[in-house]
């Protein structure tokens, strides 16, 4: 088929814009997947988050931007299109009258190259409740057998939406393996979630939606402590000294419990001067502690200004 | 797949499905039955007298509830089938696979068919068993057509219906609001000889009074030829057609009670 690249991208999203009545829920957002990959896709509720998974997945028209999945436009994506791509929805998707052998035979009747019902039932590692009806599934199984769904075609690329909401943590693990097993069978997956530690645990990359455009791509470990971002020195100096007489110091803020905040993108420099100053007087440095961001504080970060287009700007 | 093949197993999943479900098994299969019973038992079976004369009241019981049973397994049995899966965000879903449309309705249609024909069936085993009705035999083709008319239009007005049921709570008032006045004033629980001639007029453009006396002239054992019903034939096809063509362009895939 000729959307076939060996070597192409999964997804490529170019200026998409979309707007209801006269908000702009997506304005100009552009983001490339790579096939194989697991991208995350991270943003507050009503970033424009569904909205561009929906574009991608065919189930929204766009009002301008360019598309292309697997190679096609997601407006053009016809049954053969269909059939390459797996889908997990936010809500629960299956009849639950049908059980969950019953449920994956039909839906394995839907798809031209399906995997095997029994191979599905265990990949999902629902082979104990393969014959209960889904409505008697819990959350977790049911949630699991979404994802049985998304690959009982085979497909090449997996949106998976959320996949995790309301699992307990034990779970949730089971479902992250699940996933990882994904890349390993060299399925694309474009994860959406907002849970920060999922997206660290198993995406390659990972974007952050904002105000309807990505304000932050990239491996998660260089978006926790790349070097445009900042570390943070924090102590609780003896009560009796005043740390602001450091002089030519960097700004230090005290917060009322006694600890002494530094944020610098130079953390060795300003670590050696607090240091050699200390040493010089004498004080001993209670609690120092050297942190770099974890990926959830640049995402905290980001997201946290009231004004929803400031980052977008 | 072929589609064929698709639409096999989507029918034999639908009928499960049907069978799973007590409520609709109880409106569709067991409550004509009963309605049947009970009338006949009440108002007893006699000559009609009247337009009908010598011909038994069960005689025309049997078809006047088949008809309920068929606008129960197509009409109300697709409109709340469907709202329910779009609601549960199943049909959204679904859309998300390379299955061509069509057979996800196709399904459901013909488990409607599946169930209305075994419905008929028991209703004129009891009606021949118990009353004493005589079967059409001659007019067997009429009574068969006019069965798969009636199941495919109020088929398509069923479908055509969800796109005015806002949620699956809405569902059983919603349908019923609809059917029940119109087994009123088309001769199911009542004989039309009773209303209005206005109220006749006006149900005679409605699609249950055709269904209902076009089934009936299959059953009336005076009818000479094949039993087709011309006439109410038309007007049903009609409001078939106008199903169709309401379902094709408004029907809708995605949950409506809760923002998707």
């Amino acid at each position: 088929m000729a959307a076939h690249p060996a070597d192409g991208a999964a997804i490529e999203v170019d200026g998409l814009r979309k707007s209801y009545g006269g908000f702009e829920a997506v304005r100009g957002l552009s983001l490339h997947v790579r096939r194989g990959e697991i991208f995350a896709f991270l943003g507050p509720n009503g970033a424009g988050k569904t909205t561009t998974v929906e574009i991608m997945e065919g189930f929204r028209r766009r009002d301008a931007g360019d598309v292309r999945v697997l190679g096609v436009d997601p407006e053009d994506g016809g049954r053969d299109w269909r059939a390459r791509i797996g889908i997990v929805l936010q809500e629960g998707q299956a009849q639950p009258k049908l059980t969950v052998r019953e449920t994956l035979a039909l839906w394995s009747a839907y798809y031209p190259r399906p995997k095997p019902v029994e191979e599905t039932i265990a990949l999902v590692g629902l082979g104990e409740k393969a014959d209960d009806r889904v409505g008697r599934l819990s959350g977790g199984q049911r949630r699991r057998l979404d994802v049985g769904l998304a690959l009982i075609g085979d497909p090449e690329l997996i949106f998976l939406d959320e996949p995790t909401t309301g699992f307990d943590p034990v779970a949730r693990r089971a479902a992250w393996a699940v996933i990882a097993d994904l890349r390993d069978l060299g399925k694309t997956v474009f994860l959406t979630t907002h849970y920060l530690d999922e997206a660290q645990e198993l995406a390659d990359r990972v974007a952050i939606i904002k105000g309807g455009v990505i304000v932050a791509e990239g491996p998660p470990e260089s978006l926790g402590a790349g070097s445009t971002t900042v570390t943070e020195i924090s102590f609780v100096p003896p009560a009796e000294v005043d740390v602001r007489e450091m002089s030519g110091g960097p700004a230090i803020d005290v917060a009322p419990d006694g600890v002494a905040r530094i944020r610098t993108e130079l953390p060795t420099r300003v670590l050696a001067e607090l240091c050699g100053w200390a040493a010089g007087r004498g004080i001993e440095l209670e609690r120092l502690e050297v942190t770099r961001p974890t990926l959830e504080d640049v995402y905290l970060e980001l997201v946290r200004s009231d004004e929803p287009a400031a980052a977008a700007s | 797949m072929s589609d064929a093949r698709t639409f096999a197993v989507q029918l034999r999943a639908d009928l499960k499905v049907f069978v799973r479900n007590p409520a609709a098994l109880f409106f569709t299969a067991i409550l004509p039955v009963i309605f049947l019973t009970l009338f006949v038992s009440i108002f007893g079976n006699n000559r009609a007298g009247g337009a009908y004369g010598n011909i038994r009241v069960s005689t025309l019981q049997v078809p006047a509830f088949i008809a309920l049973a068929v606008v129960s397994a197509s009409f109300v049995g697709l409109a709340m089938g469907l709202v329910s899966l779009r609601e549960d965000g199943v049909l959204k879903r679904v859309r998300g696979t390379p299955v061509a449309p069509w057979i996800v309705f196709a399904g459901r249609i013909g488990t409607a068919f599946v169930s209305a024909a075994i419905v008929t069936a028991i209703l004129c085993a009891i009606g021949a068993m118990a009353f004493g009705v005589t079967l059409p035999t001659t007019t067997l083709p009429g009574l068969v057509a006019t069965l798969a008319v009636g199941a495919a239009s109020f088929c398509a007005l069923g479908i055509a219906y969800t796109r005015l049921i806002p949620s699956e709570d809405a569902g059983p008032a919603m349908t019923n609001a609809v059917v029940l006045p119109l087994y009123f004033i088309s001769g199911v629980f009542v004989p039309v000889s009773e209303l209005s001639h206005g109220l006749r007029t006006v149900a005679g453009l409605l699609p249950v009074k055709p269904f209902v006396d076009a089934l009936t002239v299959a059953f009336d054992p005076r009818t000479t030829g094949a039993g087709f019903a011309g006439g109410d034939l038309a007007v049903l096809a009609g409001w078939g057609a106008a199903g169709l063509l309401l379902a094709v362009a408004f029907f809708q895939w995605t949950p409506r009670s809760h923002a998707g």
